[in-house]
């Protein structure tokens, strides 16, 4: 799956103690860095993917030959600018494009799969936090991310407080709902119903659990957008066709579109990694770290918060991320939040939405400017 | 910058905290913040005048004054500004009880429906007042519970919350309102601005 030569990866020696009790050393992770790093390294911005991202942001991803998945807000002139800014992201750890993760080899020369610990957040953003040494950089200017980035966001700054002048959760929320939980769980039953699953050992057995990963990825995809947007791009609109044809074949277009979505997925995802990244996705509850007040989790920060929202995102609504700015007002932090219309759903963070990255481009030009 | 904003910003001292609500383009905020080292917030409803305070680098959050006031703690801001909106809030009473519970002080400006112009035009024209500061129909207002000067200063008296300072302005001229001048100024002045605390 792994073309590895285009892969830079950091290898971490420091052992780190994952949430789950268990060590790991001399592990990967797996980064890209766009722009360049200035003389003061003041201009470094740290962007977190969500779960089926990986580290290649922007420009063509070397390993899929696609556009990266947030080629519309990072790049030269754009929202993030890389002209401007220094932009580093990394493949999360359980990930599977470079990151030590359930597809690479336990000290036994042995492919992890289910044996490969279970991680959460809270791990993903401890180790990456070792690029920050790697790059000599003392503080960063912004960190970033929707969805599960957005995750990694408000961790990141809550176990490093003094490490981001500015910080952007986007779309996302401090803690995963039920209805989070239970899509997620959806897509992980799906994987492990695949009979080429094989607890979680398909690698060695040469198989793969491609439809059950399909499954999954049909069934999120649908969480990522909206009614209406659904409604408008696809309607009841027939697939090639003139008319039904009373089977079980794609007959609509929105059928054939998440069995699109479903089938390019499996070619550049591994199943056991969508496994862990749900996982730790579903165990996230920050104010639960801090006894169930959010706001501790960001007593220790003077960083300038910006948080965004949209408007059709049913997956984490206005309400998740105001809660977020609640909790940070009732403490007297520096927040902004704005929620942008949009009829993209939870998709919006990732498409041309020009509110959104207009939004985006003056906070941090402006944050910067006041550098 | 209106003067409104400029006899506002004179009522501040520099270095503050300071609350905007009701924010809109962020005109006052970026004033008091360049001008008086102000550290400043917004509240603003429109997503557009968000997107521009935004564009001017100021700290704004979307939100409601009736609703989202409550997220603020007590006392946590020297003042809290709002600028001509109490009398287009459902609950007046309740957003005013709000700023003075999040503000050590409020400042708080009313377009005075005791204006002559006002009373005159009722008076002889017999339709809804239209002047500067109320620009819009009877049908189209967002206006919701117009009062006057007077109204205002027996308001706040009434709650036993303390006035430091009430001033009438009228075009560019601003004066001290006090007990015995009231009727006069309730006459005359097309906006009040009234410093307060509780």
């Amino acid at each position: 799956m792994n073309t590895e030569k285009n892969i830079k990866t950091l290898i971490v020696k420091k052992p780190l103690k994952l949430d789950c009790g268990k060590t790991i050393k001399d592990f990967p992770i797996a980064y890209e860095t766009y722009g360049s790093l200035n003389s003061k390294k003041d201009n470094a911005i740290l962007v977190f993917h969500a779960l089926t991202g990986d580290q290649f942001v922007t420009g063509i991803n070397p390993v899929t030959n696609k556009e990266g998945w947030w080629s519309y807000a990072v790049g030269p002139d754009k929202a993030i600018d890389t002209n401007k800014y220094f932009v580093i992201c990394s493949n999360v750890i359980g990930g599977c494009m470079g990151s030590y993760g359930p597809s690479h080899k336990d000290p036994d020369q042995k492919i992890f799969g289910t044996n490969f610990p279970v991680i959460t957040i809270n791990d993903m953003v401890n180790a990456q936090y070792n690029l920050l040494d790697h790059f000599g950089i003392d503080k960063l200017f912004s960190i970033t991310g929707g969805s599960m980035g957005g995750m990694q966001v408000l961790q990141f700054i809550s176990n490093f407080p003094d490490k981001s002048k500015t910080v952007i959760p986007i779309a996302t929320t401090s803690s995963h709902s039920a209805q989070n939980i239970a899509f997620n769980e959806l897509g992980r039953q799906a994987i492990t119903a695949d009979s080429n699953w094989k607890d979680g050992n398909y690698t060695s057995s040469d198989t793969n659990p491609g439809k059950g990963l399909a499954v999954a990825r049909m069934a999120a995809h649908i969480t990522y957008l909206s009614k209406k947007g659904l409604q408008e791009k696809f309607g009841r609109k027939l697939q090639e066709r003139e008319d039904l044809k009373f089977g079980f074949d794609a007959d609509f277009q929105i059928e054939s579109y998440l069995r699109y979505q479903g089938s390019v997925f499996v070619d550049r995802f591994d199943a056991n990694s969508y496994l862990y990244i749900t996982r730790a996705m579903d165990y996230f509850d920050l104010a639960k770290q801090f006894n169930g007040n959010l706001s501790e989790a960001f007593i220790n920060t003077n960083a300038k918060f910006f948080i965004i929202s949209f408007t059709s995102d049913w997956l984490y609504p206005t309400q998740e991320n105001k809660d977020i700015v609640i909790a940070l007002n009732s403490i007297g932090a520096d927040v902004g939040f704005v929620e942008i219309e949009s009829d993209k759903g939870h998709d919006s963070f990732l498409l041309d939405v020009p509110d959104f990255l207009s939004a985006l481009k003056n906070f941090l030009d402006k944050s910067y400017e006041k550098n | 910058m209106k003067n409104e904003f400029q006899v506002i910003a004179d009522l501040i001292e520099k270095d503050k905290k300071v609350l905007d609500v009701g924010c809109a383009d962020g005109t006052l905020m970026k004033f008091l913040k360049d001008n008086k080292n102000i550290n400043i917030r917004g509240l603003e409803i429109s997503k557009e005048k968000v997107q521009e305070c935004i564009a001017k680098g100021l700290t704004v959050i979307e939100g409601n004054a009736e609703k989202d006031l409550k997220q603020f703690p007590d006392k946590s801001f020297d003042y809290v500004v709002l600028s001509q909106t109490l009398q287009a809030f459902l609950n007046p009473e309740l957003v005013l009880d709000e700023l003075l519970r999040v503000g050590k002080k409020a400042i708080v400006t009313i377009p005075n429906f005791g204006y002559w112009k006002v009373r005159f035009h009722l008076l002889f024209k017999g339709t809804m007042p239209i002047t500067k500061t109320l620009p819009d129909e009877w049908y189209n207002t967002p206006n919701l519970h117009m009062c006057t000067i007077k109204d205002f200063f027996h308001f706040v008296k009434s709650k036993d919350i303390k006035i430091f300072k009430s001033l009438a302005l009228n075009n560019l001229n601003s004066s001290i309102i006090n007990e015995s001048n009231l009727g006069v100024k309730n006459l005359f002045a097309d906006l009040g601005i009234f410093l307060i605390e509780k």
